[in-house]
């Protein structure tokens, strides 16, 4: 059998293939500058609006809804990466784990319904 | 030791090539399978069947004239295609694309990083590629990108939620986060499918979403949103948009197929009396063409189903796909508690 790899030769490739990405997004973008022509006009610079006058920005409040998805999905997301080392180790844990899980996963049901029931998934 | 460094290195800058020509070629593919499909030619014009098709967009998209509005965020304007780039071009390092060349006795391994935790790698890299977008369309300072940007980032954050659910239950079956090693389980056994049929099902769906292909193609919703998050964008900060969504069309399908159905074995493979790297390389190839089966999907998807209006894209995720996969685990686990497979 042989020794298990370094953690330096496993993650050293991920290293390598963000410098490789970078190195080709940085190359593209510096040679789409410098070939590109350069004319820019006032209203060819301005927001695109279907043609129409630009009227005020787009910083500006939008619906609250997004922000509750945000909220829910933080949420329920650290619940899944929660369970991760557990379904990993799932074989060993047995029964005890399986049942400590669902008990978990009752809850987070329970949050999921009451956010259903309050109405905080409804799009109109 | 040294000579496997330099054979990752050259590994790494292949996958990296290659997921940019496979991605070119599927936008021609893309084109061809459309007109198709609509009873049309589709590009013929640039080289036999219009295959130079791929280059010019290309050498277009790199002349074309670099437009920055001047009420947008200059910096950011330019760093949200750039990201959203650099993750879908990421994603490659942790796909097994064939079980390894012997080489002098030597085992090359035709995957760049054989990580324990793969899956999760995957999942991070995919996930955080959606500030590239919300980045691009909020500083573009232009209403149809920043409700593009809201409704891409919202879907794909819905949609990612009962995707992890659907690779919970998947990682409950391997045991392991590792790609290489489901790959090699699955050599072993069946492909993987068999056991989580729902869960692959989800898994699909999800990642329909997670690309932004129809039917969840909202975030550039032409009939309402103009080009949604990249209204702005022209010459190759556009390209890189457009390319990296055909990228990670491709690294999904890649994933699929090795998470689900048997990576790059393929039916009696130890049947056929072939070894080394003759099966190594057929191996590949099966890969490849389960590969393009799933990328054929995707397309024949987009050009066949109508595009789903906002409250019922919310309503599917979080409703029905999120409690399926719940409901999915608690199924896995209860089958192998009954199967007598737990300690």
């Amino acid at each position: 059998m042989e020794t298990a790899p370094s953690l330096f030769s496993l993650y050293f490739p991920i290293v390598l293939m963000a410098v490789v990405a970078i190195g080709f997004v940085v190359t593209t973008m510096a040679l789409t500058h410098a070939f590109g022509p350069k004319r820019p006009t006032k209203v060819k610079d301005d927001t695109f609006e279907c043609g129409i006058e630009v009227k005020g920005n787009a910083r500006s409040p939008f619906s609250v809804k997004y922000f509750l998805v945000a909220i829910l999905f933080v949420l329920f997301d650290v619940e899944v990466i929660f369970m991760y080392p557990w379904a990993v180790n799932f074989r060993e844990l047995g029964l005890f784990g399986l049942i400590e899980m669902f008990s978990f996963m009752g809850l987070m049901i329970v949050g999921l319904i009451y956010i259903i029931r309050r109405g905080a998934l409804k799009w109109d | 030791m040294d000579s496997m460094l330099i054979y990752k290195a050259l590994l790494t800058v292949g996958v990296f090539a290659v997921s940019l020509g496979i991605a070119a070629y599927l936008t021609w593919g893309e084109r061809k399978l459309a007109a198709i499909l609509q009873d049309r030619v589709g590009p013929d014009r640039a080289g036999p069947f219009g295959l130079l098709q791929p280059l010019a967009d290309g050498v277009k998209m790199l002349m074309k004239e670099e437009m920055i509005p001047s009420k947008a965020n200059k910096w950011l304007f330019i760093f949200g295609p750039s990201f959203f780039m650099l993750t879908a071009c990421m994603t490659g390092a942790v796909i097994p694309w064939g079980s390894g060349i012997t080489v002098d006795g030597v085992v090359y391994p035709l995957q760049v990083t054989d990580i324990n935790i793969g899956l999760l790698y995957l999942l991070g890299v995919v996930s955080i590629g959606v500030y590239g977008i919300m980045i691009g369309g909020w500083s573009s300072n232009n209403k149809y990108s920043l409700l593009g940007a809201l409704r891409a980032s919202s879907q794909m954050i819905s949609y990612e939620v009962a995707m992890g659910m659907a690779l919970i239950a998947l990682t409950m079956i391997t045991g392991t986060l590792s790609l290489g090693e489901i790959s090699r389980q699955q050599d072993a056994g069946l492909a993987n499918v068999v056991y989580q049929p729902l869960g692959f099902l989800i898994f699909i769906i999800c990642a329909f979403a997670e690309t932004n292909r129809a039917p969840f193609d909202l975030p550039e919703s032409e009939s309402e949103l103009v080009g949604g998050y990249h209204t702005e964008y022209s010459s190759m900060k556009l390209g890189f948009f457009l390319f990296a969504e055909y990228i990670n069309m491709f690294i999904s399908s890649a994933v699929m197929a090795t998470l689900y159905f048997g990576g790059y074995n393929f039916p009696f493979q130890h049947e056929l009396g072939l070894e080394g790297n003759t099966l190594a390389i057929l191996q590949t190839a099966a890969l490849f063409i389960k590969i393009a089966i799933f990328i054929f999907v995707f397309m024949w998807v987009r050009w066949t189903l109508p595009r789903f209006r906002y409250d019922q894209l919310m309503n599917l995720g979080w409703k029905v796909l999120l409690p399926l996969s719940i409901a999915n685990i608690f199924i896995t686990g209860i089958v192998m508690w009954a199967l007598g497979k737990l300690n």
